[in-house]
């Protein structure tokens, strides 16, 4: 029976588990930094639009709602492989990344949908930070969903066994922190207008 | 073992997987290229470094040669902006803190007891998107226009970067875009360095290695690690904000729009002042090992040392805004950072006290790695005090933009880290060389550096108070600043020459005969237990600690008056003979490392230039990540 | 290979084993799938009570402090439950609270010199 590598170092935690949180508390400065920026400059636009000629906070909850609630399938994911059920970790993996795609295709309608009405990263001080902000937040939203397809398509090899179920853990954090990191932003920027 | 059955037969997959074998038994050039072995790491990594030492240090003497009298015309302002400019980036990023990752690879691991570092192959991707990071920010000189004629297309707005002169309107051209591309790449190698250092300290340490058993290189090697995932980010962020303004016209930085240049200075500070810990912590750890060895002591309150490591590092979050005096913050801010400045003194100082008494009372062995370290002690103590004068903030009024800042801060990288970094250079080199480099020669090169380095920037705290500003490409006579410039300059060339002594003795050394044994100083850390040059799985048997010091008390007991008294049976170099090496696996070299650390600088370099590439770039980075996570970490 | 053959440690010896330390759970049972519906559903709860929040006109005054507290609810139980961080070794939360509290502290000091009067 193979030991589990955790076991082998002087914490008891595995290397690359480790490493993942490391990762997450840098990039906790990361988007800090980003949303510090917004925050700084949430009143000083010069010219429209403002946020909230164009906010549609319904849409947006809806889209917030999907994200959150990927975060309960992910860990169904997770509670699936842990528990030897394949079948269960492929449908929770396709759902997670499914809703991940809901939500950055939202995003993507929202961004043409702003743009359309004439706001770019040039017009003022909330295209620029509203765009770079949520558009990284994006796109770290899309790298999950290729991890989460790439895991989904390890799974359907037969290559994600209870014994790699690190991996789905470690999506998983991954998943949950740019989950939280909306949770975040959809707070400050969208619900807490200047 | 299904796998390979399931798999087609690939001509390209077997020249690799043959290419991979040949490698593995660590010879030619692939063996380099694919390698993933901390100690070979660190080697290219201090290799690389010292070459752009060379290149720093010759934009340097085009500087004091520019200086060296008033209105001088060896280089125009333009010239004279992208030098200065590409000097102190340089330096930084691909001087000092590359010579202390080649510290940190080739020592850490040895110092904990362990086979290599936590994520092999990240550690060898550090190194090549530094490499790649180092070259993509170096080939801006060429893209000014004819470089024989003297057109340079490199950077020009100061390392700093400062916001507006960095936008668009004020450095058109792409100068500046390779300045925060490059720093964006390094950033990167830097990150990928910081995690696997923390993972590999943490988790990786031979049995009964506690935290307060490592020795204090280690633990410079963890708190600076930290300082760096958490600082990097921030400058990460910054530079995409800088990027964005100049690539896609965001406001950031854009006053007329609403935004503001201080956000950038607080940014890239917020950043810069953890920054300058980064570069003087490691070299604080090796003179804390090369004292001990040299006074044949241990080092007086280790713990007291790694505290104020550890002091400075969180301290360091608080002061970044003394480099903003100037700006209008506000007498609140301003007396708040003054004092948090002051402040930060408190731990280094600690560190000074207990380097002095590690000396104090020891059996002192004069050999050029002490020479280094005592000159670190001696010209960071100045550096250091320097500092605080900067601290006082009305002084500081007067000392902003001139050379007296330009002295500080030469005085503490220079007369600090690159000292300590040399001292760890001739206290180390023995052991993974296997040669001992000629001690006449270091002792020259030392004092000729001495000398040289301190007839080049004392000057310059009284040009500084004299009332020389920084950054500027010449300077009318009568001034009064005509003799010290020359001065300077002349120091310069005396540095260059201590420089040129430095690589004589490493061609002569290349050619000794004599060979080092494994333990050449009497050393205290695992690293002297092991064989010179170090074989490839480091230990043949993974030692057990039981003390603070661990090899030096398999070699001495203490008599009665506390002096050593070597033990029988210690020693070093001897491998017992029941261990059988062949069992020991060790992870295998591989491509996808340099193949995915290619994509950076193909995906900046479209980001310049045309979408098209950045396109390429994506799909290297991605095959080379896909490549990576699919191939299994050892065969 | 695993760490421990990495490592050249047998782990059924005394060599490496004894000395390394056992994974460290804190609290008792791991949560079940049973109990992520629940919290997923009580995450849904507290998302529609900040948009209606939001459309209350006469909450407008409390609007922010309501917020602030809602989703740092929504935080914590994503952070503690989903990444397992109440059951986990504390090193991890000390990183990543560390994180969090720097780049706040930072970001404080930024807004207040930027922002403010500070004389």
């Amino acid at each position: 029976m193979q030991h589990s590598p955790a076991l082998e170092t002087n914490t008891g935690v595995d290397n690359r588990k480790l490493l993942m949180w490391l990762f997450l508390a840098s990039e906790c400065l990361f988007f800090g930094s980003l949303i510090g920026a917004y925050l700084l400059y949430r009143d000083k636009n010069v010219t429209g639009p403002y946020p909230k000629d164009l906010f549609d906070i319904p849409f947006t909850s809806v889209s917030a709602f999907i994200l959150l609630m990927s975060s309960v399938t992910m860990v169904l994911a997770l509670a699936a492989v842990q528990r030897g059920d394949q079948r269960g970790l492929r449908i929770w993996l396709l759902t997670t990344a499914f809703m991940g795609i809901l939500f950055v295709s939202g995003q993507a309608f929202e961004f043409t949908e702003f743009h359309r009405q004439g706001l770019s990263l040039s017009t003022n001080m909330f295209g620029t930070t509203f765009f770079v902000l949520t558009g990284f937040h994006g796109a770290h939203v899309t790298v999950g969903i290729l991890i989460l397809l790439s895991l989904f398509v390890m799974a359907w090899r037969g290559r994600l066994t209870q014994a790699e179920s690190l991996h789905v853990e470690l999506a998983g954090l991954y998943w949950h922190f740019v989950d939280i990191v909306w949770i975040v932003i959809f707070t400050l920027v969208y619900l807490i207008q200047p | 073992m299904a796998r390979a059955a399931e798999q087609k037969p690939s001509p390209i997959l077997d020249a690799m997987r043959q290419i991979r074998e040949d490698a593995a038994s660590y010879r030619g050039i692939w063996s380099w290229i694919t390698t993933v072995d901390h100690k070979r790491i660190g080697i290219m990594y201090g290799v690389t470094a010292l070459g752009f030492f060379l290149l720093g240090g010759i934009e340097a003497l085009l500087i004091r040669l520019q200086l060296s009298t008033p209105n001088a015309r060896v280089l125009d302002p333009d010239q004279y902006n992208r030098i200065f400019t590409m000097h102190g980036t340089t330096m930084i990023f691909l001087v000092v803190m590359p010579l202390s990752a080649a510290f940190f690879n080739l020592i850490t691991p040895l110092m904990i007891g362990a086979r290599d570092v936590a994520f092999p192959r990240l550690n060898a991707f550090s190194y090549w998107v530094f490499l790649a990071g180092g070259i993509f920010m170096n080939a801006s000189f060429f893209t000014g226009g004819n470089i024989l004629h003297g057109e340079l297309g490199a950077p020009d707005a100061g390392w700093f970067g400062y916001a507006p002169l960095t936008l668009n309107r004020f450095s058109p051209g792409e100068g500046v875009d390779f300045w925060a591309l490059g720093l964006q790449i390094l950033g990167i190698a830097s990150m990928a360095s910081g995690f696997n250092f923390i993972v590999t300290i943490l988790n990786m340490r031979a049995p009964g290695m506690t935290l307060f058993r490592m020795p204090l290189f280690v633990w410079m090697t963890l708190v600076t690690s930290f300082l760096i995932v958490f600082a990097m980010p921030v400058i990460t962020v910054a530079l995409f904000e800088l990027l964005f303004d100049r690539l896609f016209d965001a406001n950031f930085f854009n006053v007329a729009k609403g935004g503001t240049p201080l956000l950038w200075q607080h940014m890239f500070w917020l950043f810069g002042h953890p920054e300058v810990y980064i570069l003087i912590l490691p070299a604080m750890g090796i003179v804390s090992e090369v004292l001990p060895t040299f006074a044949r002591k241990p080092l007086f309150g280790y713990p007291f040392v790694v505290f104020s490591g550890i002091a400075i590092a969180f301290m360091s979050w608080g002061v970044w805004a003394h480099h903003m005096f100037t700006t209008g913050l506000g007498a609140i801010a301003n007396s708040a950072f003054g004092v948090s400045t002051i402040l930060i003194a408190i731990p280094t100082g600690v560190k000074i006290f207990n380097w002095l008494a590690t000396l104090w009372g020891g059996s002192i062995s004069l050999k050029t790695p002490l020479y280094f370290a005592i000159g670190f002690i001696a010209m960071f103590t100045i550096g250091g005090l320097t500092g605080v004068t900067h601290s006082i903030v009305p002084s500081d009024y007067q000392q902003q933009d001139t050379y007296y800042v330009v002295a500080h801060f030469h005085q503490v990288l220079f007369g600090g880290a690159i000292f300590g970094l040399f001292a760890g250079i001739y206290y180390w080199y023995p052991k993974f060389t296997g040669r001992m480099l000629y001690e006449g020669l270091g002792q020259v090169q030392f004092w000729l550096m001495f000398i040289g380095f301190n007839l080049t920037f004392q000057p310059m705290m009284i040009l500084g108070l004299l009332g020389m500003p920084r950054r500027i490409y010449s300077y009318p006579q009568g001034q009064g600043w005509d003799a010290w410039n020359l001065v300077a300059t002349v120091g310069a060339f005396l540095i260059a020459t201590s420089v040129l002594i430095f690589i004589i003795n490493v061609i002569a050394t290349a050619r000794r005969k004599e060979r080092a044994e494994a333990d050449p100083w009497d050393g205290r850390t695992l690293e002297w237990s092991l064989p010179s040059p170090v074989p490839a799985y480091n230990f043949a048997k993974i030692p057990t600690v039981h003390a603070l010091d661990d090899f030096w008390h398999q070699k001495y007991a203490e008599d009665e008056s506390g002096r050593p008294v070597p033990v029988a049976a210690g020693g070093s170099g001897e491998e017992e003979p029941e261990v059988d090496v062949h069992g020991i696996h060790m992870p295998s070299p591989s491509f996808f490392p340099l193949i995915t650390a290619l994509g950076l600088p193909i995906i900046a370099t479209g980001l310049i230039y045309d979408p098209a590439i950045v396109a390429v770039g994506a799909a290297v980075l991605v095959v080379g990540i896909y490549g990576w996570a699919l191939e299994p970490a050892s065969e | 290979m695993t760490l421990a053959e990495f490592r050249g440690i047998r782990p059924a010896t005394g060599e490496g084993a004894g000395h390394a330390a056992a994974p460290v759970h804190r609290q008792g049972a791991h949560p079940g799938p049973a109990e992520y519906v629940k919290i997923g559903l009580t995450l849904a709860v507290i998302t529609a009570v900040e948009v209606a929040v939001y459309y209350i006109d006469a909450l407008s005054d409390v609007l922010v402090p309501i917020l602030m507290v809602l989703s740092a609810l929504k935080f914590s139980l994503v952070v503690m439950w989903f990444m397992h961080l109440k059951f986990d070794n504390r090193m991890f939360s000390t990183f990543f609270v560390g994180g969090l509290m720097l780049v706040a502290a930072l970001f404080v000091v930024v807004l207040a010199t930027l922002r403010g009067a500070l004389v």
